[in-house]
């Protein structure tokens, strides 16, 4: 709490300067500029990716629009029937690398969003059911997200794709399973702080029923920490699928993601024609870290234990 | 004491045994065996003596049994692609990922722990900004493509270190290592680097937040009021302290970078296990699957009862903690 919002009726006199929880949140996240640079660029990067259908120069998928005799050139060159130029160069197959990669990131960004919520919400509801049923209940659970801890993330998932094969559902129930245990444990955490407080005695003295105390007193509270937690997810969830995708066990060709882009500029590396791999790991790259901007700051923001 | 360790052990056999039957049925549930094992020509009459033979009549349970009875003999099955035993091919490139893991280790700790001792004794310095901020970069930087791109620098544009492979090796204990030639070692470089990124930077803010803290405790204080050089002070006295929890969380990351080889011997062509069991999951190869899982199972819950075991005798709460 900040000295100026003290709240004494003479220290605002315009109604605008009103200070609400959002507004003191917003504030707050503005300080770092580094972390409004990483939003404003995530933000561009999402535009890029809803728009790719009207921004990208061609239809990487539609295979009327590309041309073989196109494969393999340059950054700057023209295209055989001298429309546009191949700002990024073109893969083996004569597709523009920079629609490749806008299409590509439509593919990374959802199945990582994807995942990232469905792990949520199941990872937030069994943590939860963890802190207020305890005992049993809490022990089992709780057993289970260490186990899954304690296994590496990439080992797992891969596994999981060599059993259940290719495709982006099963990359999404990869990366649900990998990732559940970090909000589980974060939810149960905070949950078990919270159900001590007042606020939740005062709502169980009023009768009210269980699921209302946890979904509309205890939940709301367990948010914050949930949410930094999230936004790192994501980035993970991004990278991971990008690396089994370049395994060749993620992605099907049909839908390139950032990962199989940079997989398939493998072999031409050697020749030295970097741009086929080059580019899409920027472009990966640079979404991961504005994620990872934006979720440094939030932590900071988030976290009670920093706040002045 | 001893109560404990029993207790530990068991309850390390229990999630041996838990991960086993996990690992068979999730083995068997990715389709019929018999499809894959016995030529689509064959007959009614050979078909059934085939699947008699392999004990696919017997009900799951009795399955899963026979495979316990075996893997305990260290028999889990033959490769379809290599019609060797699978142990024993993955055993046989061990030594090649092992030698990875050991060095990037060894790397992250000589670049990471003087880097992260320099950003901690001087927290507002541009320099210890940069190494921060490095360290970010590693954590976000994804690893397959950075060994890419040193592919692309440091074996095509510049020629100096080999892109792929092990280079020659040498066979000391029956096991061929590539750090005791020089061809070896240069084709070991770029893969020991990539490997330590993520860990290098591990390392890094361990220490410097471990400095960070220790700076501030009275005896560092009480020994800089004794007039003690700050090098001693930095050396005996911080240093000291910081290298434990650097030191066991590098010990408990060990199993992870093991793991994580996985992406960086496919980029460098490293003939470890990690490659073979990207070829074999892309060639389905179910023996060799099987018993990677088993050897990375039991290699976890080795690294975690030898931490927890040591953490008991360094520290009696832990072991006082399962009597209450």
């Amino acid at each position: 709490m900040s000295s100026t919002a003290a709240g004494s009726p003479l220290a605002r006199p315009q109604a605008a300067a009103v200070e609400t929880p959002l507004r003191r949140f917003i504030s707050e996240f503005a300080e770092s500029r580094l972390a409004l640079f990483g939003l404003g660029l995530f933000l561009l990067i999402v535009a890029a990716a809803l728009l790719a259908p009207w921004i990208a120069p061609q239809n990487p998928y539609d295979l009327a629009q590309l041309d073989i005799m196109d494969g393999r050139l340059e950054p700057g060159s023209r295209n055989g029937a001298d429309t546009f130029i191949y700002w990024l160069g073109t893969d083996d197959q004569g597709r523009d690398m920079l629609s490749g990669i806008l299409y590509g990131l439509r593919i990374s960004l959802s199945v990582g969003a994807g995942s990232a919520i469905l792990a949520c919400l199941v990872g937030a509801s069994l943590g939860m059911l963890a802190a207020y049923a305890g005992g049993r209940t809490d022990g089992l659970i709780m057993r289970l997200v260490d186990l899954q801890l304690s296994f590496p993330a990439i080992l797992a998932a891969l596994m999981i794709l060599a059993f259940l094969g290719k495709g982006i559902l099963n990359v999404v129930i990869a990366l649900v399973v990998v990732e559940w245990a970090y909000y589980a444990r974060t939810v149960r955490g905070t949950a078990l702080v919270e159900r001590r407080r007042e606020y939740i005695e005062a709502a169980q003295c009023l009768a009210l029923p269980t699921r209302r105390i946890i979904f509309r007193h205890l939940l709301p509270n367990c948010l914050p920490p949930l949410i930094v937690v999230g936004t790192m997810q994501v980035a993970r969830a991004i990278a991971l699928e990008a690396t089994l995708s370049f395994l060749g066990l993620g992605v099907p060709i049909t839908e390139p993601s950032l990962g199989l882009l940079i997989a398939n500029g493998y072999e031409y590396m050697l020749s030295g024609k970097y741009w086929i791999s080059f580019y899409p790991g920027i472009a990966l790259l640079v979404t991961i870290v504005s994620i990872n901007l934006v979720g440094d700051q939030l932590r900071d923001v988030l976290n009670p234990r920093l706040k002045k | 004491m001893t109560v404990f360790l029993l207790r530990r052990l068991l309850q390390a056999a229990a999630v041996v045994l838990v991960m086993s039957l996990l690992v068979f049925l999730g083995v068997y549930a990715i389709g019929d065996p018999v499809e894959i094992l016995i030529s689509p020509e064959a007959d009614q009459i050979e078909r059934e003596r085939a699947i008699q033979a392999l004990g696919l009549d017997l009900p799951l349970w009795q399955q899963y049994l026979v495979f316990l009875g075996r893997a305990l003999q260290g028999d889990l099955g033959l490769s379809f692609v290599f019609n060797e035993p699978a142990l024993r091919l993955i055993l046989d490139r061990m030594p090649a990922t092992l030698e990875l893991a050991v060095g990037a280790t060894l790397v992250a700790l000589v670049i990471g722990l003087p880097l992260g001792l320099y950003a901690g004794l001087r927290p507002h310095s541009p320099v210890s900004k940069g190494i921060l901020a490095g360290s970010i970069l590693g954590f976000s930087l994804p690893t397959f493509w950075v060994g890419l791109m040193l592919i692309m620098v440091f074996a095509v544009q510049l020629g100096w270190l080999p892109s792929t492979g092990r280079g020659e090796t040498v066979t000391v204990l029956g096991m061929r290592w590539s750090f005791l030639t020089r061809d070896g070692l240069a084709h070991m470089v770029m893969p020991t680097v990539n490997l330590s990124l993520f860990k290098t930077s591990l390392v890094i803010r361990l220490t410097r937040a471990g400095v960070r803290e220790t700076m501030l405790m009275d005896y560092v204080k009480f020994a800089r009021a004794k007039g003690l050089s700050p090098a001693r002070i930095t050396f005996v006295h911080v240093f000291k302290n910081i290298l434990i929890p650097v030191v066991t969380v590098v010990g408990l990351e060990f199993g992870g970078t093991i793991a994580f080889s996985v992406v960086t011997e496919s980029v460098f062509a490293w003939p470890g296990m990690g490659k073979l069991i990207i070829d074999s999951i892309n060639v389905l190869d179910r023996p060799v699957m099987v018993a990677y899982l088993m050897i990375i199972v039991l290699m976890f819950i080795t690294i975690n009862l030898v931490v927890d075991i040591t953490y008991s005798l360094l520290d009696p709460r832990v072991r006082l903690e399962g009597k209450s």
